[in-house]
């Protein structure tokens, strides 16, 4: 495939992962619309690696996986914390520090 | 059609529509489900970019730990399937869906001026990509990031432990 159509699949990853952040209201599902964004941006920086024949992209893609994993590590133990506060996924409930 | 286009074009298809049933879907389970699908066929795309080892890694590590993490986490909230399938009325809904295409329109708008300017694949060598090429990288020209993303991940590991431990009681 050419290089636009992994930036366009790259790009309509990305906003399907928008879309889920925006409208889902569980905990877990947001997160793993979060976890569909790193992807589409690891597609296009391998595709702009091939690109330019470096493989400084893939580098990249390599560091963006180990902050993915260490940020669902984090992110999660925030959820089972708060899960045990107020028992509930759901983020219209979680409205504690709401002005 | 070479069998590089037509794998890229499979796994494209896969990857957006399992990405569509991430959102769609209102029990987290069968969402998670659909996200190891999603990184597999990112996994495919990765080969047919010359990412052999980023194919690996995204396999093992995502679909591996993050992956199974997740489902950990899903089975101990046990969380209820949700009635409603997004968080907010009708109209909230249609005004973010007229936002996400209007971010899609000004995305593809830059993505489109690569179509002019070129956009080809460099012709490269049989190592591209291999375990080997990627990791003499790793070990020279970014060997202080990579150092870092373990100490990263190290405070990361520590910071879930203390924040998702039970307290003690008489533990202050």
């Amino acid at each position: 495939m050419p290089l636009v159509s992994y930036i366009s699949l790259s790009a309509v990853l990305f906003v399907i992962g928008v879309m889920g952040v925006l409208l889902k209201r569980n905990v877990l599902t947001i997160f793993m619309s979060i976890e569909l964004m790193l992807n589409a941006v690891n597609v296009a920086l391998a595709a702009f690696a091939r690109h330019h024949g470096g493989l400084d992209g893939q580098i990249f893609v390599f560091f963006v996986m180990a902050v993915a994993a260490a940020e669902a590590a984090v992110g999660l133990a925030i959820f089972i914390a708060i899960f045990r506060l107020k028992q509930t996924t759901d983020v219209t409930e979680i409205n504690l520090m709401r002005w | 059609m070479s069998l590089d286009t037509i794998l890229a074009s499979g796994a494209s298809i896969a990857a957006i529509f399992s990405a569509l049933m991430v959102v769609w879907q209102r029990s987290a389970v069968i969402s998670a489900l659909f996200l190891v699908l999603n990184l597999g066929s990112v996994a495919i795309l990765f080969l047919t970019l010359g990412g052999e080892f980023l194919a690996a890694v995204q396999v093992l590590v995502y679909a591996g730990a993050i992956m199974v993490l997740f489902l950990f986490v899903i089975m101990l909230l046990n969380p209820a399937p949700l009635k409603e399938r997004f968080a907010s009325g009708p109209v909230v809904t249609g005004l973010t869906f007229a936002l996400g295409v209007l971010f899609f329109a000004s995305l593809m708008r830059g993505v489109m001026s690569l179509a002019g300017a070129g956009g080809t694949m460099a012709s490269v060598g049989e190592s591209y990509g291999s375990t080997r090429s990627v990791g003499e990288l790793l070990f020279t020209a970014y060997l202080y990031p990579f150092e870092l993303a373990g100490v990263l991940l190290l405070v990361a590991m520590v910071g879930a432990v203390v924040l998702a431990r039970r307290q003690a009681p008489g533990e202050d």
